[in-house]
């Protein structure tokens, strides 16, 4: 039994996943193997190296490799994929978009978005927007499996393993990069993040965010949006929490003007504690707080960001 | 140009769905059923590539026991031109892969320029079937689309990333899955839905197929989540935050 690991990156540093993507594969095996595929990535094979429980990390540092693209990783991933049992990537863009391609071309099942391994074939996962939790066993030989990280704890970063070049170059004519619009921000990453204040439909326009501004400088917190947030064009497509969006689970996470609608919940109800500000009482998001606070965010988000 | 149209038959968005008592799977009796809603925006692109005069034909198909041949009914009434229904036996699950290998045998008899399909079922959250159908056919992929251009033999793919947006050219023939963003579907009209009902359905057994339908994955049991209870309601800003240091201890 080892496990293959997928490094969650962008070619500038090692994401937080793939501690957490190590930690969950110390659940099926204490053989861990990372792999590393990207352009200009040896300082994230040697970050990958730290990570406490590795045995061994795989760099694959091409080109072809820099945007991820599915058909090229896919084709790698296959390859490096024959001395392992399992494959294990983060339920990112990124693993989502590769992994079951590696899967079809291995001719086995996908284990989706993962949030406990019971043992090395069993594992547990949420399905209908979280109002499920289904236990499956795969009999397949070899397990493709992908992680939903924010249920995972992050493995310590106190290893020293060794790093291995691979010069394996796979490339498809069919697809190619053509441009991207990445977002930037000095805040901290949703999925990384320990506080998160989020924004709805209540926040009424773009603008209005920079109401939150001040009170995530104060918490160092990041910050989210509903669906109806994001479809209203407030913000970008990439803070959407939610079923279908970014599944988080930070200490804090705080809803201002937001429902509570079950998808929105699938992607943050498992936070340590929950705040809700809303002007309805009824609210369903209160049912899942543990602190509400029934008022206009108008008044509320000036008073809160004053307090902190 | 020809699209096709992979749709699920899955549970209304609306409906809380409940774990059976004897945690075998959920109980989908009496429950609302609907056309899985990133399929529906799949639907939605091909017929707004059709009324651009890019697509000719649009095939839409599904896989299930005969409930969803209402599904492919809806989107023939939504301007679909005719449907391909693969029927399985009521009750049978059938996973990711073998959806995706049927569908591939589809695509080998009708040889279309796109096939566009939702990024993932709302049932089991399991966003694959495009992925494994592109990898399978040997063609590529553009998953989470947001917009979709076709041109010359190609089509520009936007994709809603953890980042941002990326844009990928993608040569046809090419799988596209949609993201929420890609367009807002519209309803049928009633004209429409009536037209629907003229329009053929190609019903064929799954066993013509030739693919193994015995999964490798088992379901042991399915569970009703933990259930978080609410909790208080404070009164006012300064409740809230002392409560957050001197209780909670989430802030400093
Ligand atoms: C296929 C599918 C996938 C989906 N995926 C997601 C997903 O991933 N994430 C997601 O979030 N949603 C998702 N949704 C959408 C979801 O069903 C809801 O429509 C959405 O979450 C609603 O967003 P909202 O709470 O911001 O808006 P609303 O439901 O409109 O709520 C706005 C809230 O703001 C409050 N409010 C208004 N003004 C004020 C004020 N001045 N002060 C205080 N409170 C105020 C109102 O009382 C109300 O509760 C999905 C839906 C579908 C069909
Ligand atoms: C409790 C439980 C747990 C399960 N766990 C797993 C598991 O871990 N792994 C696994 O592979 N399967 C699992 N299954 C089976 C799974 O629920 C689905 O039936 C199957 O995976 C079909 O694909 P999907 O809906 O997940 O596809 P997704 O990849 O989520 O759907 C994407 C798109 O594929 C197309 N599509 C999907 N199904 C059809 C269809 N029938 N006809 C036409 N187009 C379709 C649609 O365009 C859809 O928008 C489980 C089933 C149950 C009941």
């Amino acid at each position: 039994m080892s496990v293959l690991v997928y490094a969650e990156h962008d070619n500038v540093s090692l994401k937080i996943e793939t501690n957490k993507l190590v930690h969950a594969a110390l659940g099926v095996s204490s053989d861990i193997i990372v792999l590393v595929a990207g352009s200009g990535c040896v300082a994230i094979a040697e970050a990958a190296a730290k990570i406490s429980g590795v045995s061994k990390v795989i760099l694959a540092d091409n080109a072809v490799y820099e945007h991820q693209l599915p058909e090229n990783i896919a084709d790698l991933v296959v390859e490096v994929a024959a001395d392992y049992s399992h494959v294990f990537a983060a339920a990112t863009t990124t693993g989502k978009n590769f992994m079951p391609r590696v899967a079809a071309l291995l001719d086995v099942a996908q284990i989706s978005d993962i949030i406990k391994v019971e043992s090395e074939d069993t594992f547990v996962r949420p399905i209908y927007a979280g109002s499920a939790i289904a236990t499956v066993q795969s009999a397949d030989t070899k397990k493709i499996v992908t992680v939903r990280a924010a249920s995972f704890d992050a493995a310590a970063n106190e290893g020293s393993a060794s790093v291995e070049l691979l010069d394996t170059v796979k490339t498809s004519e069919k697809s190619s990069y053509i441009s991207a619009e990445l977002t930037v921000s000095a805040r901290p990453e949703l999925t990384a993040a320990d506080v998160i204040i989020s924004g709805g439909r209540g926040m009424q326009n773009g603008e209005n965010f920079v109401l939150l501004n001040g009170i995530a400088d104060k918490l160092g917190a990041a910050i989210g949006a509903s669906r109806a947030a994001v479809d209203a064009g407030f913000v970008p497509n990439d803070m959407q929490v939610g079923q279908t969006g970014k599944i988080v689970a930070p200490q804090l996470y705080i809803a201002v003007g937001i429902s509570g609608a079950i998808q929105h919940l699938a992607g943050m109800k498992d936070s340590k504690v929950i705040v809700a500000i809303n002007k309805d009482e009824e609210a369903p998001i209160f049912s899942v707080a543990d602190y509400g606070l029934v008022g206009d965010l108008f008044d509320v988000l000036p008073q809160l960001e004053a307090a902190l | 140009m020809k699209i096709l149209v992979p749709v699920k038959r899955a549970v209304d968005y609306n409906v809380k769905v409940r774990v059976k008592p004897d945690n075998s799977g959920v109980d989908l009796n009496n429950v609302k059923m609907a056309i899985n809603p990133f399929c529906e925006i799949a639907i939605e692109e091909a017929i707004r590539l059709k009324e651009k005069g890019v697509a000719t034909e649009v095939v839409v198909v599904s896989i299930g026991d005969k409930a969803c041949q209402e599904q492919i009914r809806t989107g023939l009434a939504l301007g679909a031109d005719r449907g391909i229904h693969i029927e399985t036996n009521t009750g049978v699950v059938v996973d990711s892969l073998q959806v995706a290998k049927l569908l591939q045998k589809v695509v080998e008899a009708e040889k279309p320029d796109l096939v566009i399909l939702g990024k993932q079922a709302i049932d089991s959250d399991n966003n694959q079937t495009g992925q494994m159908l592109a990898a399978l056919t040997g063609m590529p992929q553009g998953t989470f689309a947001s917009e979709v251009v076709v041109a010359d033999g190609s089509v520009n793919v936007t994709r809603e990333i953890d980042g941002g947006l990326q844009t990928v050219k993608l040569q046809l023939p090419a799988v596209v899955t949609t993201d929420l963003r890609l367009n807002e579907p519209r309803y049928a009209s009633l004209p429409n839905i009536m037209k629907a009902k003229r329009k053929p359905i190609d019903v064929k057994p799954v066993a013509d197929f030739g693919v193994d339908m015995t999964s490798k994955v088992t379901v042991i049991k399915v569970e009703a989540p933990a259930q978080r209870v609410g909790g208080v309601k404070v009164a006012d800003v300064a409740e809230l935050v002392q409560k957050l240091k001197n209780e909670a201890k989430v802030i400093a």
